[in-house]
């Protein structure tokens, strides 16, 4: 089970995931993230705080959008991650490519 | 200990999977991180299947086995299907997979890093992945 929660703070479009991403619904999320492209936002910070789990079709999902914001000006920030989720994120070395900081303070603050 | 699952080949099965590997892991020699991360391999194999071999076809299934012994977890997956050998994929460059907006090949990159080992054999039409994570005290 997947909920998303669109909210926007400080100029951010918040993307908060609740429960679990995988091959039978990562497609929300990809949803959800182009629906924020599609109506202009530059600046989208994904809240994990209660992402329990993601797998591959998930990052995935992360993953084809990293060149697109790069050339496009658009920025994608993670916060929040509980840590066995993170330690997925650094596994693959996705946490060299998004930025991902300990709280919402933080990816502000960046 | 030896456990057995039959699971659809449907991606809405994939979370029940997950419900039933952490259930026959609960008492095994792992960490809770390590064991998040095993039940995530068995899943991205399962996953491939369902939708490489099996195009998503609920009429199909994949034959899930745990074998839980003193020195090693033994993950045996089983199907009918197209042959997929997971030893056969390199696994990809991140920037590749970047570059080709591919979806894909991810999850063969997590398989490979979070297992110890990997066997793959194809016998009189069932294909057979063992995945093998060693217990280390």
């Amino acid at each position: 089970m997947l909920r998303i929660e669109k909210t926007t703070e400080n100029h951010s479009e918040i993307l908060s995931l609740f429960g679990e991403v995988d091959a039978s619904n990562s497609v929300i999320l990809d949803e959800a993230i182009q629906e924020l492209v599609d109506g202009g936002s530059k600046s989208i910070l994904i809240d994990g705080k209660n992402l329990e789990y993601i797998s591959s079709a998930g990052l995935g999902v992360f993953m084809s959008y990293l060149e697109d914001f790069q050339e496009n000006g658009i920025s994608m920030k993670i916060c929040d991650l509980v840590p066995r989720v993170f330690e997925v994120f650094k596994i693959l070395g996705l946490d060299q490519l998004i930025p991902i900081y300990k709280d919402r303070a933080a990816a502000f603050a960046d | 200990m030896k456990y057995s699952l039959n699971i659809a080949c449907q991606t809405s099965a994939l979370s029940g999977l997950r419900s039933f590997i952490q259930q026959a892991l609960v008492s095994v020699a792992l960490n809770d991180n390590e064991k998040h991360q095993v039940t995530l391999a068995v899943e991205e194999v399962c996953a491939n299947l369902i939708i490489h071999s099996h195009g998503c076809n609920p009429q199909d299934s994949i034959q899930l086995e745990i074998i839980d012994s003193a020195e090693k977890l033994i993950f045996e997956i089983s199907d009918q299907g197209k042959a997929f050998n997971i030893l056969n994929y390199k696994s990809p460059d991140l920037k590749e997979v970047m570059l080709e907006k591919r979806k894909g090949g991810l999850g063969i990159i997590l398989v490979k890093k979070i297992m110890d080992e990997i066997e793959f054999e194809s016998e009189n039409g069932t294909n057979t992945c063992r995945l093998i994570k060693w217990f280390r005290s």
